[in-house]
């Protein structure tokens, strides 16, 4: 196998057209799934599409809601790949997020309205998710553990913590089976369409425009900080960063904190903003398709919001599926996450090695012709 | 004599929680002993249980069930191969899209064939694997003081799979540190280019690891929904192929350590179901999700080396570039 210049391939081919032809390959893979459950792949993709982007029943705001979540944990993802961790644990994270958020919402949602409300909120998200991300980083930068196993562990940890708590603490305060009280209606974000009559009912709210500003924060922070830069070097080269002065163990505590605290913030979308209240087992596997969505994006927040929008319409699309077509169901989603997962990571060289040589020697034929 | 019946069937039902993390923590020894991470091993069970419980349902027979669940486990043991053997790919993200797989196809090929929400069938008795009752068991019970009980209760009653677990913990001892092909998996997690130097190809070593992954996946899955339950549940692994990740971990990957650490967590796991809303004296009751945290937990402070130190076979999580 001929080694290919990655100097040489141009940005479009390696964040443009490769993404999307393992996108493509991971949706016929999909198509197969559905042939042999004996469905219609053409229809079920028109189904999912129509469900994601209709406005009558608020589709493409359920997609930009969905998406919101997404933001958040692929971008958390995202910024721990760029310093050479990968953070599994941004389930856990979110989920922890969804404490602080509730404890903040249950102790003050009748004293102050929505302004006060939601910076609080949104601190105490990125705190609580920010504590659970650090510990691992903690344990990685001081004791060794592997972050891909703790980080694991945590999700596991996170979960059992929640639903003592919630069951054994907060429900009981509310007089609820698993969930807490609903947060006071003065004190939450209102939803697009109490914002905006006559607008379908959905779960979308402004935390997405929150969503955005941490993508544009998280580009400022890897491309136009001293931080960002030493995440980097990091990230491409331990040794280099080690000579280069750049203190590892610092860099692995930071980033992980920054990690954390971004999937904590999907809290502030489905907690406070959609739901109103803490729902027992609320992130629903949300913190674990930031892994797909930082993979699809190429660890850039652009490329992570445009990967969350299609995993986004993606969710949006599937649970539309099950009423449409009977023999299929929701979780046909995963198995294209999954799919996608498979394609633009593990098995990512299987179409980046052919393009990229076909790009080098029809580009060497090129020059050789003219 | 109350006490001890307790006891006993404590240790029955700690037992039984165990042989699925026993037959996957195997597994994962196999494939991280020949450097291959593999945090695929919940979707390999997931997808094995699902082909067990759908396969005897629709034959009749626990043995097709059972092949063709290492048969499914298996196949996707070879994805996680090819991905990361063949194209040198993230052994991490490999796993991940392996389990998010299993979760999703497990339950879309379930909803298409029995239209039961993902489920199986419930099997009936003779599609599953049953209890064996050993030689005499009743009568030593009946006639012998506290060992007939334990032998009644404990050794005795249980079915093929569960003994066949815990014939291969020193059956995996015995390979990976007595036979030619241990050493050359061992190799192959600590020193591939020596292996590799030596003339042994790590891409077939390190396949044939993940082959009896496979295997003992497929029989972990199959226990899950034949044996241990009369049916496949959607997401019914719940975490387990992590447990025994861990009780790999804890056992500083090796076989009889590993299959401690499966005890542990199923005693930990029948003691969650056990002592729910009981009063203890002096501490009171016990919150049930601590024994489910407790096998992270420990896993956790083990890896940071708190108690002990347990290290990774050297060459793990690298793919193996040979150089021309």
């Amino acid at each position: 196998m001929s080694r290919v210049n990655v100097q040489e391939v141009p940005v479009w081919l390696t964040s443009v057209v490769i993404p999307l032809l393992q996108l493509a390959l991971a949706l016929m893979v999909s198509s197969l799934v559905v042939l042999i459950v004996g469905e219609n792949p053409i229809e079920a993709f028109r189904v999912m599409v129509q469900g994601a982007l209709n406005l009558e029943f608020g589709g493409l705001h359920n997609t930009l809601y969905y998406a919101t979540n997404f933001i958040f944990t692929g971008l958390a993802v995202a910024v721990a790949f760029h310093a050479g961790m990968f953070n599994i644990g941004g389930e856990g994270q979110a989920y922890l997020g969804g404490l602080g958020v509730t404890i903040i919402a249950l102790s003050l949602d009748h004293l102050l309205p929505m302004w006060l409300m939601a910076p609080l909120v949104i601190i105490a998200a990125a705190l609580f998710g920010a504590l659970w991300g650090v510990i691992p980083g903690i344990l990685q930068a001081k004791r060794g553990a592997h972050i891909v196993v703790t980080t694991i562990m945590f999700n596991f940890i996170a979960a059992a913590l929640m639903s003592y708590l919630l069951v054994s603490i907060i429900a009981p305060l509310s007089g609820e089976a698993t969930d807490s009280r609903y947060f006071a209606s003065s004190a939450v974000f209102p939803k697009w369409h109490e914002l905006f009559e006559g607008a379908a009912f959905s779960l979308l709210n402004p935390t997405l425009l929150i969503a955005l500003i941490c993508a544009v924060m998280v580009w400022v922070l890897i491309w136009r900080t001293r931080l960002g830069y030493a995440i980097r070097v990091m990230g491409q080269n331990p040794s280099a960063a080690e000579y280069a002065g750049i203190n590892a163990k610092k860099i692995i505590i930071i980033t992980m904190a920054i990690s954390g605290a971004l999937a904590g913030m999907m809290a502030v979308n489905e907690v406070y903003g959609a739901h109103s209240r803490l729902i027992l087992n609320y992130t629903n596997g949300f913190g674990f398709i930031g892994i797909a969505v930082a993979l699809m994006g190429r660890n850039h927040p652009i490329g992570v919001v445009l990967a969350a929008l299609l995993f986004g319409a993606l969710y949006q699309g599937g649970t539309e599926l099950q009423f449409e077509m009977p023999g299929l169901n929701p979780e046909l989603i995963l198995v294209i996450q999954g799919l996608v997962i498979f394609f633009t990571g593990a098995l990512e060289r299987l179409v980046r090695n052919p393009i990229e040589a076909l790009y080098t020697s029809t580009r060497a034929n090129l020059q050789a012709g003219g | 004599m109350d006490v001890l019946s307790w006891v006993y069937s404590s240790m029955d039902s700690s037992l039984r929680l165990a042989v699925p993390l026993v037959f996957a923590a195997l597994g994962g020894i196999y494939a991280e002993r020949s450097g291959i991470v593999d945090i695929g091993l919940e979707g390999k069970m997931l997808m094995a249980a699902f082909a067990a419980a759908a396969t005897s349902a629709l034959t009749g027979s626990p043995m097709l069930g059972l092949v063709s669940a290492v048969l499914s486990s298996v196949l996707m043991a070879m994805m996680h191969g090819f991905a990361v053997i063949t194209w040198r790919g993230d052994q991490i993200i490999s796993g991940l899209a392996i389990n998010f797989f299993a979760s999703g196809l497990t339950v879309t090929i379930g909803h298409a064939l029995f239209d039961m929400g993902g489920q199986t069938p419930t099997l009936s008795n003779d599609q599953r694997f049953n209890a064996l009752e050993w030689p005499g068991a009743q009568w030593v019970a009946e006639h012998v003081p506290v060992l007939g009980s334990f032998y009644h209760d404990v050794i005795s009653g249980h079915n093929v799979l569960v003994y066949l677990a815990f014939l291969l913990v020193p059956v995996a001892a015995f390979v990976l540190f007595k036979t030619r092909f241990g050493l050359r998996v061992r190799a192959m997690g600590e020193e591939p280019k020596a292996a590799d130097t030596a003339g042994i190809s790590v891409s077939k070593v390190r396949y044939q690891a993940l082959i009896i992954t496979g295997v003992m996946c497929g029989f972990s899955g199959a226990y899950l929904s034949m044996a241990q339950n009369a049916a496949f549940v959607r997401e019914m692994t719940a975490g387990q192929g992590y447990i025994a990740l861990a009780a790999v971990i804890l056992g500083k990957w090796r076989p009889v350590g590993a299959m401690l650490g499966c005890l542990l967590f199923g005693v930990l796991s029948a003691m969650e179901t056990r002592l729910q809303s009981v009063e203890l004296p002096i501490i009171g009751e016990m919150p049930t999700q601590l024994f489910s945290a407790l096998p992270y937990i420990l896993t956790v402070v083990l890896l940071a080396g708190f108690i002990g130190r347990s290290i990774a076979p050297k060459a793990i999580g690298q793919p193996y570039i040979k150089e021309r």
